[in-house]
């Protein structure tokens, strides 16, 4: 079984939601990445999320955004990220999934990078701008490495394209909170519950809600009818500023959350 | 028809985009395909180009510029003539009636130069539809008066102060603007980029370049042009030039991208003359990038041509072979716009004037009898500051 959908359904067994922080990878430095993700994993999340930064990352919001040029400013690359992530592998114990645009992995190379990846630790891979219907290009090499090609789902995917887009996500089910890109946010609007249950219906891969989730509250609102919540800027807006305490309690309320 | 499968030209073009838009795409493409039959929708369009934007343009003899070169005939056909100043009139009020047939009630879109904002302000004061539209900063601080342009025309124009500040970070924004208000609003593409089926729309709302073009050569001349010559930024004054000319083998294609300060130099915006392909913004295409797969910036002169990729049906046709793709430089594109002025009493946009200096070029070595048609896309009276800053000293 993929390695992700295990760790969260592992999560989910000890009567905890899944907690998946999101890390711009060379954001401060790339040597704080190690030091980065072993604290994480102490403070037990269940796989973390690391960013590649882009040039042009259109699905993002500011505070991603800034952290990636933050990132390009100190000559963060895909293959120093996977080198460095090698380098410390056999210390990490949950599995990371790298979040990247597509034109990175294309001039990288598909195949090698698969293999690269695999080796630093990657077990799952999230290209916002390559939706199902491109995923041809990247898919096969995915699969011969062992690692997880997930799919988004958003609030216009229409139930044709929920159906289709739940049964070919691996690993998990990233499910978009917004109409919008990646950022926090006071408040969430339409029937989120039973979008996100409806999109549930079609498979037993877990479903975790991502974007905009930035407080304590949001953890348990969308850990209530969710397997758990992705998060991001807030979790790069703490790093930025090493307020671990603001870390720690949004991990505390995943495990607090009461299952449903 | 050069589309090979759903959406792409050959290996180029594509879909990429996130996931919010999929749907939005699905709908864009479906609401285009009835309407591009919709004998109604097209009576309108054809309504406005006509009695609005001032079509047809002229296919002007280029007489004194003919004999100057001392080759080929060249004619020059005048978009510059249409309402606003450029040919990104026709693919403006098109995509604007088109959304608003599909209910939108707000448009968003990116510019360069400022052309295909003006133009986009304009289809949409004319339809009274709200309208915001992203610009590079170091954009609105090049192009201020077209800025304010479009603010007259009660558009919201937006600086973005994000990457290199111009073009494509614009689009960037635009993206995003559209991806959060996606259910309300249309984005209006200024070019023949982006995810399908943008090149395609863009591509039908130009053709009428090329199709202008076509029988007025023939009423003229009673035969085709043996070259037909576009400048190429995004590529949608030389694909709506181009696209009814595909089919005839014996018209010889010349698209001319931006050398800027020189290919050799690094700084320019040729990406097919760079020969790298990648994905930015939607679409499978050249793209100026680094080895690590970042897009790099563009260079040139004019601004409506700083943009580092291409639309993926000229990036096809490359590749076949169909049209061939050459470069000339700020110098050179300069060079042509006093050129230009001196021999026919035109001014013409920085962007057409890389397809006049080719278009010299290539006369002098044919024949007298063979014929060239350039597509002036744009006149020159945004550009006067810029070339003011460039020539305002030499001039004798």
């Amino acid at each position: 079984m993929s390695q992700i959908k295990e760790a969260i359904l592992e999560t989910n067994r000890q009567g905890h939601k899944a907690f998946i922080p999101y890390i711009m990878a060379g954001d401060g430095g790339l040597e704080k990445l190690k030091p980065t993700i072993l604290k994480l994993q102490e403070l037990g999340v269940t796989a973390i999320e690391v960013g590649i930064p882009f040039t042009d990352p259109v699905a993002d919001g500011p505070t991603i955004e800034e952290a990636g040029v933050r990132a390009l400013a100190n000559g963060t690359t895909l293959r120093k990220v996977l080198e460095t992530l090698a380098g410390f592998a056999h210390e990490i114990k949950i599995p990371l999934i790298a979040m990247t645009y597509l034109n990175p992995v294309l001039a990288y190379g598909i195949g090698q990078f698969a293999k690269d990846a695999h080796k630093a630790g990657i077990r799952g891979v999230i290209i916002p701008d390559m939706p199902l219907e491109e995923s041809d290009l990247v898919h096969p090499a995915l699969k011969a490495a062992g690692i997880d090609l997930v799919q988004l789902v958003s609030l216009t995917s229409t139930p044709e394209r929920i159906e289709k887009l739940t049964k070919a996500s691996e690993g998990f089910i990233y499910a978009v909170t917004v109409n919008g890109i990646t950022g926090a946010r006071s408040s969430f609007e339409g029937d989120l519950e039973s979008h996100f249950k409806k999109i549930q219906s079609y498979t037993d891969t877990p479903v975790l809600a991502g974007f905009g989730i930035s407080t304590p509250e949001h953890v348990k609102q969308f850990g209530s009818f969710t397997s758990g919540v992705i998060v991001g800027s807030k979790i790069v807006d703490s790093l930025a500023k090493g307020d671990w305490d603001a870390i720690e309690n949004l991990v505390k309320a995943s495990k607090t959350v009461p299952l449903a | 028809m050069t589309m090979t499968t759903k959406g792409k030209f050959g290996r180029f073009g594509g879909q990429f985009v996130p996931e919010t838009l999929m749907t939005a795409l699905q709908e864009l493409e479906e609401a285009y395909e009835h309407y591009k039959q919709d004998e109604s929708f097209q009576q309108e369009l054809r309504y406005y180009l006509k009695e609005y934007v001032g079509r047809e343009t002229p296919l002007y003899f280029a007489q004194r510029l003919t004999k100057h070169c001392g080759g080929a005939k060249i004619y020059l056909k005048r978009e510059d003539l249409n309402h606003t100043g450029a040919h990104k009139i026709n693919n403006a009020l098109g995509q604007a009636l088109l959304a608003k047939k599909m209910g939108k009630t707000k448009i968003v879109a990116e510019t360069g130069a400022g052309q295909h904002g003006v133009a986009t302000a304009t289809a949409c004061a004319l339809l009274g539809m709200e309208c915001i539209v992203f610009m590079g900063a170091e954009d609105v601080k090049r192009q201020a008066l077209n800025v304010f342009r479009m603010e007259l025309l009660g558009t919201k124009v937006v600086a973005v102060e994000k990457g290199s500040r111009t073009l494509k970070d614009a689009v960037n924004e635009a993206l995003r603007y559209w991806v959060t208000n996606v259910e309300t609003t249309h984005y209006i593409l200024g070019s023949a980029l982006g995810p399908h089926p943008f090149p395609v729309i863009v591509r039908d709302f130009q053709r009428v370049i090329g199709d202008e073009t076509k029988k007025q050569i023939l009423e003229k001349e009673n035969r085709l042009p043996d070259a037909v010559v576009a400048c190429i930024g995004g590529g949608s004054n030389s694909i709506g030039m181009f696209y009814p000319f595909i089919e005839d083998r014996e018209v010889a294609l010349y698209g001319v991208e931006a050398a800027g300060k020189g290919f050799e130099t690094g700084k320019h915006a040729a990406a097919i003359n760079a020969g790298k392909t990648g994905v930015l913004h939607g679409a499978f295409m050249y793209l100026l990038q680094d080895d690590n797969g970042f897009v790099q910036e563009a260079h040139s002169i004019s601004a409506g041509l700083d943009y580092p990729g291409v639309g993926p049906e000229h990036c096809y046709l490359h590749e076949t072979g169909r049209a061939k793709y050459v470069m000339a430089t700020d110098d050179e594109a300069l060079a042509a716009v006093k050129l230009l002025c001196r021999t026919e009493g035109i001014l013409p946009a920085l962007e057409s004037a890389h397809a006049v200096h080719y278009a010299t070029e290539l006369a002098k070595t044919m024949d007298p009898d063979q014929i060239i048609v350039v597509c002036l896309s744009g006149r020159g009276d945004k550009d006067v500051h810029t070339i003011y800053d460039a020539l305002g000293g030499e001039l004798a």
